[in-house]
């Protein structure tokens, strides 16, 4: 006997009250080897900024999760380090966005662009178009990564079913 | 005044199935913020990914009793919402991180966007969590939340409601829902819930009343459990680990 799923609801506009009692955005201490900041806005279809969405980061080859409501210039930021790539696939980070006006959760990915060999034969990246493989990849800002999600339009982020 | 138009609460569909829609006309948040393009599909393998695992330290004392923390009693009808977390195969999910969220018994939460003129209480937060049992039950001591308007449409209001986070043991079986009780008023009108389009998907969403959970002269109680998939297709089987 399979069960019914219990269908997704939105995270509405209040989520920080549940979601966000703890910190929860440094993946690995700041001064830990190999930490890097990763910051981005998250926009809508019309390229304004989105100040009550939540981005969650699963890193699973290090084992490291976490968590960020976006500021008031619907801007997010992380404390995050590289994995090592793995199988063929380069290093990468599993992103889910969440907000108001999202009834389900959205999955993407965030690669990095230091790794242009690894990159080219991930087979997830290199199975995208030029322009849809470019929203996948940060971008290196200073010290540290930039990347920003895109739900709707021309410079749409790539999401993947789940 | 295209901003204050009738709620557009589309007729039950069951070919929906439980999926929900991206784009819902009746939610008006979604217009410019649901993905307009097709999701890609990945690999089958990488839905097997698990998910991060959260242990006793991400709970604190009282984060399962929304009403002990604070000095005081909050007001409002005491209730008890318990339930199991299970995969489609009815297995139990052990150690799940569930995260919940509510307005308070007046229907206001204590957020700074939340500007409904209903009164905060000093002593409810709206917040709190638990880690599932051996047995995949969850178990959270709380406040009926109250009904409470919002800008959607003219004369908006939300049926109560406690939003619920959860963590499986794969990546792919996250969700983050609502729920919901039973014979709510609202229901009919509410474009969120009617999101759903499968009537049998939507009641998957409300709570039962339940007298053998209800404490005698102390609360209510509630059986609500929650089924996780994985992914789009939640169709395919999965192996359980050893």
């Amino acid at each position: 006997m399979t069960l019914g799923r219990t269908p997704s609801q939105t995270v509405g506009p209040y989520y920080a009250i549940g979601l966000c009692r703890r910190p929860a955005n440094e993946l690995l201490a700041r001064d830990a080897p190999g930490a890097l900041e990763l910051t981005g806005l998250l926009l809508d279809g019309r390229g304004e900024t989105i100040s009550d969405g939540m981005i969650e980061i699963w890193d699973a080859f290090g084992g490291r999760w976490g968590r960020c409501g976006t500021e008031a210039d619907g801007r997010y930021t992380f404390v995050v380090a590289k994995p090592e790539a793995k199988d063929g696939s380069a290093p990468r980070l599993d992103v889910y966005v969440h907000g108001r006006g999202l009834l389900r959760h959205q999955l993407t990915r965030i690669y990095f662009p230091d790794e242009p060999e690894a990159n080219a034969a991930d087979p997830v990246l290199s199975a995208l178009d030029e322009r849809d493989r470019q929203t996948l990849v940060a971008r290196q800002e200073g010290a540290g990564l930039s990347f920003d999600i895109t739900m709707q339009g021309e410079s749409a982020t790539v999401f993947f079913d789940h | 005044m295209t901003d204050r138009e009738s709620p557009v609460v589309l007729p039950d569909d069951p070919s929906f199935g439980g999926e929900v829609q991206v784009d819902y006309p009746g939610y008006r948040s979604t217009r410019w913020r649901a993905p307009d393009r097709p999701l890609v599909t990945l690999p089958e393998e990488l839905h097997d990914l698990a998910g991060p695992v959260f242990g006793e330290s991400a709970i604190d004392e009282f984060d399962n009793d929304l009403t002990a923390q604070h000095e005081g009693q909050p007001l409002g009808e005491r209730i008890i919402v318990t339930g199991r977390v299970l995969d489609v195969d009815g297995r139990p999910l052990r150690n799940a991180l569930v995260e919940v969220w509510q307005a308070n018994a007046a229907g206001r939460y204590r957020h700074q966007v939340d500007q409904h003129p209903a009164p905060l209480d000093p002593n409810f937060s709206g917040g709190g969590r638990c880690l599932t049992d051996d047995d995949g039950r969850y178990r959270f001591t709380t406040l009926k939340p109250g009904s409470y308007p919002w800008g959607n449409h003219e004369n908006a209001w939300r049926p109560a409601h406690i939003h619920f986070s959860v963590f499986g043991r794969l990546f792919t079986q996250r969700l983050v829902t609502q729920m919901y009780f039973p014979g709510d008023p609202l229901f009919q009108f509410d474009p969120i819930f009617n999101s759903v389009r499968d009537p049998k998907a939507r009641a998957l969403l409300v709570s039962r009343f339940d007298l053998e959970t209800t404490m005698p002269d102390w609360a209510l109680g509630f059986q609500w459990d929650i089924v996780l998939g994985r992914g789009g297709s939640g169709t395919t089987p999965f192996e359980e680990q050893a």
